[in-house]
């Protein structure tokens, strides 16, 4: 027998009599449905930006580090006493059967010059396994072959950011460049890769063959070393296997003693992506908790104000229970009117909530992510707010007696 | 078969260790079609009576029939249920819902009986036009005069084709002119259209209009009189002028059940 239609029609016209109060009641849902919504964008967005950082450095990466020197107690950092070889990555690669590839990188900072224009740069010693290891393509040229890197030949890969501050312009593929004075062929250009998560730009950089830069730029003693050696597993599951078979291979080949401290330490790289993307999830579902504790008062405001409603509407209840409104018909028609509040706050916070997330990334340059289950979420909830902080003034507006309602003044 | 029985009702009520006794023992016989003046000071039960009797309370002891149904025991939906088929009332503060138009207070008792929207509509526009509030459909009870929020809450009333109307004190705030013209349009309900009407006063001059007197004192009823010598107002002796009021009754079951 309720009439669903027309308690619908009257709820919306109580609602429409206070439309101030509505608005201000609507208010509090609005700002939790958008400080939800928001706080999850900016956490997936936190979460998607360090995925893509994962991707950028390249996909289940491991780096391991040549051991420390220490001389008289001082220890110095990773790769100052350079333990690893281009003979460990070459057997790494056919030893080791979780890793898929590896290469060896000896990098330092050199003055590089073009025609007027210098630049200084990072530049890296490595194999064109690199290339593979790192998932780096290029973006035209090619790259050096083993033949270069066994004959040391001066060629060079250049990143975006250093073609960018050479050559303006000019396609740098076949110019001859300086680098410590050296010259070094451009046979290929790197695409662009972007930042990584501590802020570095990945495309400042030039790749050489390692044989070359160990001869030609950074001049070690003992040739075929090197201090980091990348390796890339063959698969996420596998990074922990990798990780001991090269620990195995590396004791093996350095005549460690079974008691002795490694002299490499490896670091995996992707695994710690992964943690701190774990990290930022977290962080999201913490923040949207936090944003849905306010969701909860504007529930709580909601209650305030129907509780009101009611006691300014007992004749009226009253008068609806005398021509025959039955319990139900009160109880509806105060629980859609606190669930009108709600759903039409919850869309309201949703168009803000939107809104805000992609003010916080124009802003603030944050990347944000409005994922259609962060809506759906919040505007269920805004809904189950409006019933449940709803029924409460309703029952109590149900139970009154329609004699002691009618005399209410 | 009498439309309202009381068989022996009783209403007490408690405060604190005394128990008052409001009604006692009341037993009465209401036929289809009488309009009866119930009278009393105020404390005397009248008012209890009529909550009993309008299904708002239900007696202590004793028993209530309506149209043969016992309400005695009944649930707060079922007395709501037998509220909007079986009664209409009418307040003395004419008890309208502000800010809501002449037509959709009419509305109101049939959108708690489940008739569809186009029908209320309808019915209202007829049992506002029979109350003479035609063109004032529209209007906010704040855009009316006493009388006429008297007539919308009248025209609520019948609106659900309710055998029984019950107007508490329904002159009350009312200027004698128009005291006397609502009177008249109780008169010409029970006349033309057989509703009973059942009346709560304290002025002989309202009562005056009914067929029977029913005296209130202390719960008690000390006198119920036929009113042979009730003195019909001039304007509906006339023929002429009963015949333009449009027939109040909507569809049949005017005489059903009775």
């Amino acid at each position: 027998m309720i009439n669903i239609p027309s308690t619908i029609k009257i709820s919306f016209r109580a609602l429409r009599v206070n439309k101030m109060r509505s608005a201000l009641t609507m208010l509090g849902i609005i700002i939790g449905v958008s400080t939800v919504i928001t706080m999850l964008a900016v956490g997936s967005g936190a979460s998607e930006q360090i995925a893509r950082q994962i991707a950028s450095v390249g996909s289940n990466l491991m780096i391991i580090l040549s051991g420390s020197s220490g001389t008289g107690g001082v220890r110095q950092g990773f790769g100052t006493q350079p333990t690893l070889t281009v003979g460990d990555c070459d057997a790494i690669i056919k030893e080791c059967p979780a890793v898929l590839d590896a290469t060896p990188v000896l990098s330092g900072v050199c003055q590089i010059v073009y025609s007027n224009q210098n630049w200084s740069t990072n530049v890296t010693g490595t194999t064109p396994n690199i290339l593979n290891v790192r998932d780096w393509p290029l973006s035209s040229g090619r790259s050096f072959t083993q033949d270069e890197v066994k004959s040391a030949a001066k060629v060079c890969l250049l990143g975006q950011t250093v073609i960018n501050n050479l050559f303006g312009g000019i396609n740098p593929l076949g110019h001859i460049i300086r680098i410590k004075k050296v010259p070094f062929k451009v046979i290929g250009v790197l695409d662009t890769k972007g930042q990584t998560p501590t802020g570095q730009d990945q495309d400042d950089a030039i790749y050489v063959p390692v044989s070359t830069a160990q001869k030609k730029l950074f001049g070690n003693t003992l040739p075929g070393l090197v201090r980091v050696i990348m390796v890339k597993g063959k698969s996420p599951d596998e990074l922990i296997d990798a990780e001991k078979q090269i620990t195995e291979l590396l004791r093996q080949r350095h005549r460690i003693t079974q008691k002795a401290d490694n002299d490499f330490t490896i670091r995996n790289l992707t695994q710690m992506m992964q943690t701190a993307q774990q990290s930022a999830k977290v962080m999201a579902l913490l923040l949207g908790a936090i944003a849905s504790v306010s969701l909860l008062v504007g529930g709580i405001g909601i209650m305030n104000i129907m509780l009101v409603s009611v006691t300014e509407r007992t004749r009226e209840i009253g008068i609806r229970m005398a021509v025959g409104a039955k319990t139900w018909d009160i109880r509806l028609q105060f629980i859609i009117e606190a669930l009108t509040l709600s759903l039409i706050g919850g869309i309201m916070g949703i168009m803000l909530g939107i809104g805000g997330s992609q003010l916080i990334s124009n802003i603030a340059g944050w990347s944000t992510i409005v994922s259609p289950s962060s809506i759906l979420i919040s505007f269920s909830f805004s809904g189950l707010v409006g019933i449940g902080f709803g029924f409460y003034p309703a029952f109590k507006a149900s139970m009154l007696n329609p004699i002691d309602a009618l005399r209410y003044e | 078969m009498a439309l309202i029985e009381t068989k022996n009702v009783s209403k007490i009520y408690q405060l604190g260790d005394i128990d008052v006794t409001a009604l006692n023992n009341v037993s009465l016989l209401i036929e289809k079609g009488e309009f009866v003046a119930i009278m009393g000071q105020s404390g005397s039960g009248k008012s209890t009576f009529m909550n009993i009797l309008g299904c708002l309370d239900t007696p202590s002891n004793g028993q209530y029939l309506v149209d043969e149904i016992d309400v005695g025991n009944m649930g707060k939906d079922a007395l709501a249920d037998i509220r909007c088929r079986k009664i209409g009332f009418v307040f003395q503060g004419f008890n309208l819902l502000q800010r809501t138009s002449a037509i959709e207070n009419v509305e109101l008792p049939m959108l708690y009986a489940g008739v569809s929207s186009k029908e209320r509509k309808q019915k209202a526009m007829y049992a506002l036009k029979a109350v003479g509030l035609e063109g004032r459909e529209h209007h906010h009870p704040n855009q009316l005069s006493g009388g006429q929020q008297q007539r919308v809450a009248i025209a609520r009333a019948l609106v659900n084709n309710a055998p029984i109307i019950l107007a508490d004190e329904p002159t009350g705030n009312l200027d004698t002119k128009t005291s006397d013209e609502i009177m008249e349009l109780f008169v010409k309900l029970n006349n033309e259209s057989y509703i009973t009407v059942i009346l709560v006063t304290h002025e002989p001059d309202i009562a005056k209009y009914s067929k029977r007197i029913i005296r209130f004192s202390d719960g008690n009823v000390i006198s119920d009189k036929f009113n042979d010598l009730t003195p019909r107002p001039p304007s509906l002796k006339g023929q002429g002028e009963q015949s333009e009021v449009p027939p109040l009754r909507f569809g049949e079951g005017a005489g059903g059940g009775v």
